[in-house]
C-alpha cells in the first residue's frame, strides 16, 4: 500500500469536527439514525486513516516521524518577535499508539453509544459533544508544540465538562461537570505557567527545539539549572489535573455522573491518559531533574495506593471502576517517575482496552437493571446476562493482572522496573505499587462477585415492570472486541524473561532513547529477579482474589463483620478519608468567604457598583439644576441671566489674579 | 489751541453713572412684574450703554463710539415696536401684564 502523505494527518481531526458541526447544527431536525450514521462515519473514518498511517510508519524505512505544517500562504500561526508558533502536526510512534487508542477505542464506544443512548433525550446533542471530543483529542496527540496541545488540551476538558453535565436537569449532575471543569482549572494553570516559563527560557514552545536545547546544553543539569525542576513541576500539575492525580483526583468520582459511555471514552481511556501523554512526550524535560522525576514518582505510588484503598469499599458499580481508573493512572505516573516511559505507555493501552471494556459492560449491567447501580442490589446476572459476564471477567482478570491478560504484563513490567530503578525510595515505591496490584484484584472480584453471583438482590418492585435483559448486538459487539483486546493486547510486550521481545519498548525505542530499556536492565540483574517479581506480583494478585472470594462468595457477611469491627477505619475509607470535605472547610469556605466578603461586598458593590451609581447621581444633580432653570417663568430667566453675566464679569475681573496664584 | 473746558469732568464719572444707571435696569428688570416697566428698565440698560459708548468715543477722540451709539438706537427703536406690539397681543389674549402669569414657555 502507498505511504500516506503526510498532509492527510489534518483529516484525522478534522472528519470528527466535520460530524460535530452536521450534528451540532442540523442533528436536533435529524432522525436518529441519521445522527448516530453520521457520528459513527465520521469516527470510523480517522479511525481507517489511523489504520493506514500504521501501516505506512511500521514499514520498511519509514521515517521515525512526519510532520504536517499548516502554513496558508507562508503565514505563521502565531508569530511575534522573539517568539513563533506553528500550526504543526508530528507523528512518531508514540503519537501512533495514542492516536490508535483516541480512534480505535473510540470508535468502539460510539457505536456502544449508539446502543446505549438509543432510549436518551437530546440524542444529536451528545453525539455532536462526543465527536467534538475526538477533535480535540486528535489534536492533542499530533501537536507538534505545547501551544496545540493546550488547545487540545482545553477542549478535551471543554467535551468533558459539557457530557458530565449531559444530563443538566440533575442538579448533581452539573455539579460534578462544574467540579471537574474547576479543578481542571488549577492543573492548566501550572501548564500554563510552564509554558511561559519555557518560551522566557528557550523562546519556543516546539517539542523538537526545546528538547533539542536541553540536549545541547547538558551543563545545566550539572550547574543544577533551577527552571528545569520548575518547568516540569508546573507541567506536572497540570498533568495531575487531567490525569486525576493527587491532590487534583477528586473530580473524577464525581465525573461519573455523565452517561455511561462518556466515563469509558473520556474518563478511562483517553482524555485522563492525556497527563500521561504529556509527561511521557516531555520526558526529555523530566530526565533532566531527577527532583521533578521522584515527584512524579510518588505522587504516582500514592495515588495508586490511595484510590485503590477507596475503591475496596464503595457501593456504586461506577464509582469503583473510577477510583480504579485513579489508581491504575497512579500507576502509569509511577512508571514515568522511575524512567520507564515505555512501560507506562504499554500501561495505558492495556488500561484503555480493559478499563473502557470494564465501564461499557457495566454500563450493559446498568442497562440491564434498569439504571440502578449500586452493587448492593445486584447479584446473580451471569446467567441473565452471559455475554456481559464472560466479557466483563476478562477485563476483571485483565485489571487483576492475572496472566497471560494483558494487564499483567503492563503492570508487572512497570513494578518490575520500579524494583531495579536506581531511584532511592525504588523498594517503598515498589512496595505501594505490589500493594495495590493486591487491593485491586480484590475490588475488582468483589465488583466480580457482588454483580454477577450470589442471589440476586434487586429490587421486587424495580423489576415489576422491566425484567433483567442482555443488551443489544450493537452494544455487545464493542464489548467483545475489546475483550478480545483485553486478552490478547498484552501480548506485544512480553517481557524476555517469559520468552517474548519486549514488542512494544522496542517500538518506542526511538522516541524514549535515553532512559534506560528493560532490556538493559535485565542485562544487569538477570532475568531471575524479573521472574521472581512476576510470580511475587502474580500470588498478590491471587491473594486479592482469594479474599474477595471468601469475603462476598463463600461466607458473604465477612466484609460487613470486619467492617463493625474496625468502624472508624472503615469509615474513614467509606468516606474518602474526609478529602472532599478538608477542600471544602480549608480551601473552598475561605475562598467563598473572601469572595462573598471583600470581593463582592468592596469591589462589587462598593467599586463597580459604586462608580456607576456616582454617575448616575451626578448626571441626575445636573439634570436637576437645568431642568430649575427652564421654569417657563421670565424673570427667572432673567435672574440665571444675570447671575451668568455677574460670573462673566467676575472671572474677568478676578480671575486673573485668582488663578495667577494657583 | 485753547484747551477745552468740558475735559474737567474725568470718564471715570460717566462710567460709574453707567454702571448705576445699568444697575437700576437690571435690578427693575428683575423685581418689577408688568411687562410695560420691565420694557423701560431695558431702555435704561441700553441707554446706559450707550452713555459708556459716547464716554470712551470721547475719552480716546474716536467716532466710532458714537456711531454704534446710533446703531443701538435704531435697533431699541425697532425693538420697541415689535415688543409694543407683543405686549398689545398678549394684553388683548390674557388681560393681564404680569409676567409670573405669563409663563407658557415652561417645557
Amino acid at each position: 500500500m502507498n505511504p500516506m502523505p503526510a498532509s492527510y494527518l489534518w483529516f484525522i481531526p478534522l472528519l470528527p469536527f466535520s460530524g460535530f458541526l452536521i450534528n451540532g447544527t442540523l442533528g436536533r431536525r435529524l432522525p436518529r439514525a441519521v445522527v448516530g450514521t453520521v457520528a459513527l462515519l465520521f469516527t470510523a473514518l480517522p479511525a481507517a486513516l489511523v489504520a493506514w498511517l500504521w501501516m505506512t510508519m511500521c514499514a520498511a524505512g519509514a521515517p521515525t516521524s512526519i510532520e504536517s505544517v499548516f502554513r496558508p500562504y507562508g503565514h505563521e500561526w502565531i508569530a511575534i518577535t522573539g517568539f513563533h508558533a506553528d500550526f504543526a502536526f508530528t507523528v512518531d510512534h508514540l503519537t501512533l499508539i495514542m492516536l490508535g487508542v483516541v480512534t480505535g477505542v473510540g470508535f468502539l464506544i460510539h457505536i456502544y453509544s449508539v446502543g446505549y443512548m438509543a432510549h436518551e433525550e437530546g440524542y444529536w446533542r451528545f453525539f455532536a459533544y462526543l465527536n467534538l471530543f475526538m477533535f480535540f483529542m486528535s489534536v492533542l496527540v499530533l501537536a507538534a508544540n505545547f501551544l496545540l496541545l493546550f488547545v487540545g488540551w482545553e477542549g478535551v476538558g471543554l467535551c468533558s465538562y459539557l457530557l458530565i453535565g449531559f444530563y443538566f436537569k440533575k442538579t448533581s449532575a452539573a455539579n460534578a461537570g462544574k467540579k471537574a471543569f474547576v479543578v481542571n482549572r488549577i492543573g492548566d494553570f501550572g501548564f500554563l505557567l510552564a509554558m511561559f516559563l519555557l518560551v522566557a527560557h528557550f523562546g519556543s514552545l516546539s517539542f523538537t527545539q526545546v528538547f533539542s536545547t536541553i540536549a545541547q546544553n547538558p551543563q545545566w543539569q550539572q550547574q543544577g539549572a533551577h527552571f528545569l525542576p520548575t518547568i516540569c513541576l508546573l507541567l506536572l500539575l497540570g498533568a495531575a489535573g487531567k490525569s486525576a492525580q493527587i491532590p487534583l483526583y477528586i473530580w473524577l468520582p464525581d465525573a461519573m455522573e455523565g452517561p455511561t459511555p462518556v466515563s469509558a471514552l473520556i474518563h478511562a481511556a483517553t482524555m485522563v491518559t492525556a497527563g500521561v501523554y504529556m509527561v511521557a512526550r516531555c520526558h526529555v524535560l523530566f530526565d533532566s531533574s531527577p527532583l521533578a522525576l521522584t515527584v512524579v514518582a510518588c505522587i504516582g505510588a500514592a495515588t495508586a495506593i490511595f484510590a485503590a484503598s477507596i475503591g475496596m469499599v464503595q457501593h456504586d458499580i461506577k464509582r469503583v471502576l473510577a477510583y480504579s481508573t485513579i489508581s491504575q493512572l497512579g500507576y502509569m505516573f509511577l512508571a514515568c517517575g522511575v524512567g520507564a516511559y515505555a512501560a507506562g505507555i504499554f500501561h495505558l493501552l492495556t488500561h484503555s482496552f480493559f478499563k473502557a471494556l470494564l465501564f461499557l459492560a457495566a454500563g450493559s449491567v446498568i442497562h440491564a437493571l434498569s439504571g440502578e447501580q449500586d452493587m448492593r442490589k445486584m447479584g446473580g446476572l451471569r446467567t441473565r446476562t452471559p455475554i456481559t459476564f464472560w466479557t466483563m471477567s476478562a477485563g476483571v482478570f485483565a485489571i487483576a493482572g492475572i496472566p497471560p491478560f494483558s494487564g499483567f504484563f503492563s503492570k508487572d513490567e512497570i513494578l518490575y522496573r520500579t524494583f531495579t530503578s536506581p531511584n532511592p525510595l525504588h523498594i517503598v515505591l515498589w512496595l505501594a505499587g505490589l500493594l495495590t496490584a493486591g487491593m485491586t484484584s480484590f475490588y475488582m472480584f468483589r465488583l466480580w462477585f457482588k454483580t454477577f453471583f450470589g442471589e440476586p438482590r434487586a429490587d421486587p418492585h424495580a423489576n415489576a415492570h422491566h425484567s433483567i435483559h442482555e443488551s443489544s448486538w450493537i452494544m455487545l459487539l464493542p464489548l467483545v472486541v475489546l475483550a478480545l483486546l483485553s486478552v490478547a493486547g498484552g501480548w506485544i510486550g512480553i517481557p524476555a524473561a517469559l520468552g517474548g521481545n519486549n514488542g512494544i519498548e522496542r517500538f518506542l525505542g526511538p522516541i524514549f532513547a535515553n532512559g534506560a530499556t528493560g532490556e538493559a536492565v535485565a542485562l544487569t540483574t538477570g532475568h531471575g529477579l524479573e521472574l521472581a517479581l512476576a510470580v511475587v506480583s502474580v500470588l498478590v494478585a491471587l491473594a486479592g482474589f482469594y479474599i474477595a472470594y471468601v469475603f462476598y462468595y463463600e461466607k458473604p457477611g465477612t466484609a460487613t463483620t470486619l467492617a463493625e469491627r474496625n468502624r472508624r477505619t472503615y469509615d474513614l475509607v467509606k468516606n474518602k478519608y474526609w478529602v472532599d470535605e478538608f477542600y471544602n472547610a480549608f480551601l473552598i469556605t475561605p475562598l467563598l468567604m473572601f469572595t462573598r466578603g471583600i470581593l463582592e461586598l468592596v469591589f462589587e458593590r462598593g467599586v463597580v457598583d459604586g462608580s456607576g451609581k456616582a454617575a448616575g447621581a451626578t448626571t441626575r444633580g445636573m439634570a436637576w439644576l437645568t431642568r430649575k432653570q427652564i421654569s417657563g417663568n421670565i424673570r427667572s430667566y432673567a435672574g440665571w441671566l444675570a447671575i451668568g453675566a455677574a460670573a462673566v464679569i467676575a472671572v474677568m475681573l478676578f480671575g486673573n489674579s485668582l488663578w495667577g496664584h494657583l | 489751541m485753547v484747551p477745552t473746558t468740558y475735559n474737567l469732568v474725568p470718564t471715570a464719572y460717566y462710567l460709574i453713572l453707567a454702571a448705576m444707571l445699568f444697575s437700576i435696569g437690571i435690578a427693575a428688570f428683575l423685581i418689577k412684574r408688568n411687562v410695560i416697566t420691565i420694557f423701560i428698565s431695558i431702555e435704561l440698560m441700553l441707554n446706559a450703554v450707550n452713555l459708556t459708548f459716547v464716554a470712551f468715543a470721547h475719552m480716546w477722540h474716536q467716532v466710532s463710539g458714537q456711531i454704534f451709539v446710533f446703531f443701538v438706537m435704531v435697533v431699541a427703536a425697532a425693538e420697541a415696536a415689535v415688543g409694543l406690539a407683543i405686549i398689545l397681543s398678549i394684553f388683548r389674549t390674557r388681560e393681564t401684564l404680569n409676567v409670573d402669569e405669563i409663563d407658557l414657555m415652561k417645557s
